[in-house]
């Protein structure tokens, strides 16, 4: 029997059956390209891949809280899931996994998940992070100087909130009352150094209230108090009233990169008892719950996802790579 | 036509492009109520409002990584660093960022951005008030940077950075601010990035220089002039992209060069020039390229006796010059 206490949570957070359906599959297509790209790093095929398993809730759920259409995604590596919800494809994802020509996000000049899709509106990352944050304000400061009604989130993990540009990305965007949404992805890592070693107060979102605008933390692993506190931020930033911190508390069940050996910082028993908490499972089980999904339905539904994403490393494998006589292009516009 | 100062000339590009371009914005530490320390973005907030010039926070990272959103975003801002010294905690966004944006974005996403900040020393500054700081960014592919001598290019070099698609650094001599003076016609007019111009013919030797140290080496050029030695002053104007069809065309005419700039010697424009000189025009050559620079020095100290001893000026030009025409 369906549990309609599941149907009440969903809709108290302003969501739907159609669109917590869209949000699951959304995770599980994070997931499973994160997976097979990491396998592809093993394979020798991939040179390098940053994981974003454990943090597809957050993620996905924070940017289905944006119009697709005219809002500004600032990413970071991690955010794979939010870039699947804006509206890069699988093949285009793939595109940029092996560096191929076609890659829209940057043609294979950059490592693999260094986003920017511009028809998309996904505002183009490089590795030195925290420079993205005052970017995003910039960012939201055009749209306000126009008089146009986007949204700009820009997401960073909580070793990226000790960067400078951090406090001055947050303090121009409160001075300038700007419609933007900070998201920080708090999973407790930086590379190897927990958050106890990035501030004395692990807690991100606090450090709103020194830039005069709410900071809210949410449980990162459910997509739900996810979406309801971007949404809040999302419609707080697009009718005026200033920029939101959200901090979403998340896990990092992979090492930071596929040059990383998690094992030398973390115990096994450690990652261990974070898988319990993976997302995905726990999302399924409240769809199943809740009628939203069942074992047959949700059978199908990753054997889609599991064709859609090695389609689409048969597509980014076969496509050309860049032309060596193009190297040297493009330093400057004309 | 009227003659003005080079403060003037700059402060009239800002207001004309920003009449002439609602995506036109100014933003930096002072420049709204107080027009800038030095007075250059005077009567600008009054004449066009909050919105188009921004009073930042004191955090020059934080203005040029916001610059650089709203450049991506479709505006053309103008960011003023109050001192070229106090550029480095920006120096990321520019290098990592700004630069680098189109070649790492395949051409999707430029940044057209101008970076303006007085340089430069002679005016009791002390060691955070006197930096050239061209070298550092003319080292990196994507940016261009430009060093204007007087008014008319201050004018129209700042307007064609404004209007480039590339994020442009703009470096203005403090010192000239108010000291030189020149002829402007009345009306819009570029001058282009990127192309040198001669600012005196000469047949023994050429000076090579941009900014304010032009102004000593025109002042030089006259001092040999009366011992029978003709100087040809080459303006870069621009450091970065350099045009090297003009100053190699000089000096494959007089065979001499000596590369004159206030910053520091080592690394700097200088070096570059005189490698570009040494494998283009060697066969040209009649002495060994010469720089005239400030020693390696951290920058120039506050007491007068102490910052006269390093500054470079026409007599140090002078000295060099006899030593080449004597070869």
């Amino acid at each position: 029997m369906p549990d309609n206490g599941g149907i009440d949570r969903l809709r108290d957070s302003g969501l739907d059956a159609h669109d917590a359906q869209q949000i699951y599959r959304h995770m599980l297509l994070a997931r499973a390209i994160s997976e097979k790209s990491w396998l592809l790093t093993r394979q020798g095929r991939v040179l390098f891949s940053m994981p974003c398993d454990g943090q597809e809730a957050a993620d996905v759920a924070s940017a289905y809280a944006l119009d697709a259409a005219i809002d500004f995604i600032v990413p970071y590596a991690r955010s794979l899931g939010a870039m699947l919800v804006k509206g890069m494809t699988s093949q285009e994802v793939m595109l940029n996994m092996f560096g191929k020509a076609a890659d829209p996000n940057s043609g294979g000049r950059q490592m693999p998940m260094h986003w920017g899709h511009k028809k998309l509106g996904i505002i183009s990352m490089g590795s030195s992070v925290g420079t993205t944050i005052p970017r995003a304000s910039g960012i939201a400061l055009a749209t306000k100087l126009r008089g146009e009604n986007a949204v700009t989130m820009v997401y960073f993990g909580e070793g990226s909130a000790s960067e400078g540009d951090f406090h001055e990305g947050l303090a121009f965007a409160g001075v300038h009352r700007l419609p933007v949404v900070f998201l920080c992805n708090n999973n407790g890592w930086a590379t190897s150094v927990p958050v106890e070693l990035q501030s004395a107060e692990t807690q991100i979102a606090k450090r709103a209230q020194g830039y005069g605008f709410p900071g809210v933390t949410v449980d990162g692993l459910d997509p739900l108090p996810v979406y309801q506190a971007v949404r809040t931020a999302v419609d707080r930033a697009r009718s005026g009233d200033g920029p939101t911190l959200v901090e979403t508390n998340t896990i990092r069940m992979m090492p930071h990169s596929s040059s990383d050996d998690h094992l030398r910082y973390r115990t096994q028993e450690d990652l261990d008892a974070e898988r319990q908490l993976d997302p995905l499972p726990r999302f399924r089980d409240f769809l199943v719950s809740a009628g939203l999904l069942d074992e047959e339905s949700d059978q199908t539904l990753r054997e889609a996802v599991d064709q859609e994403v090695e389609d689409a490393i048969s597509y980014g494998d076969a496509a050309p790579s860049p032309d060596p006589a193009t190297a040297r292009n493009g330093v400057y516009a004309p | 036509m009227g003659e003005m100062r080079l403060i003037d000339a700059v402060r009239d590009a800002l207001r004309e492009e920003l009449a002439a371009d609602s995506g036109v914005f100014l933003i930096g530490q002072d420049i709204g109520v107080n027009g800038g320390v030095f007075r250059v973005t005077e009567g600008l907030l009054e004449e066009f409002g909050p919105s188009r010039v921004i009073d930042s926070p004191l955090a020059e990272s934080g203005m040029v990584g916001v610059a650089i959103g709203a450049a991506m975003n479709g505006m053309r801002p103008v960011v003023e660093i109050q001192f070229a010294d106090f550029i480095f905690p920006a120096f990321n966004q520019v290098v990592s960022e700004a630069a680098r944006m189109y070649y790492r974005t395949n051409g999707e996403y430029s940044v057209p951005l101008v970076i303006r900040a007085p340089c430069g020393g002679g005016v009791r500054g002390g060691l955070y008030h006197s930096q050239s700081v061209e070298a550092y960014f003319a080292h990196v592919p994507g940016l261009k940077v430009v060093v204007p001598s007087n008014p008319y290019d201050a004018k129209g070099l700042l307007k064609a950075a404004i209007r480039d698609d590339n994020p442009v650094l703009f470096f203005e001599h403090k010192l000239a601010y108010n000291t030189v003076r020149g002829e402007v016609p009345d009306g819009d007019y570029t001058v282009p990035i990127g192309e040198a111009v001669v600012r005196r013919e000469g047949q023994h030797l050429s000076l090579i220089s941009y900014g304010l140290s032009v102004h000593h080496c025109l002042e030089a050029a006259e001092t040999m002039s009366a011992e029978g030695i003709s100087c040809e002053v080459v303006d870069l104007r621009t450091v970065r992209p350099l045009d090297t069809a003009t100053l190699l065309e000089s000096v494959k005419k007089t065979g001499r060069a000596c590369i004159v700039h206030e910053d520091n010697l080592t690394g700097g424009v200088g070096a570059e020039v005189a490698a570009i000189i040494a494998k283009d025009a060697f066969e040209y050559l009649d002495a060994p390229v010469q720089r005239v620079a400030a020693p390696d020095v951290p920058s120039f100290p506050y007491s007068p006796t102490l910052e006269d001893a390093l500054l470079p000026g026409p007599a140090d030009i002078v000295r060099t010059a006899r030593e080449l025409a004597a070869y």
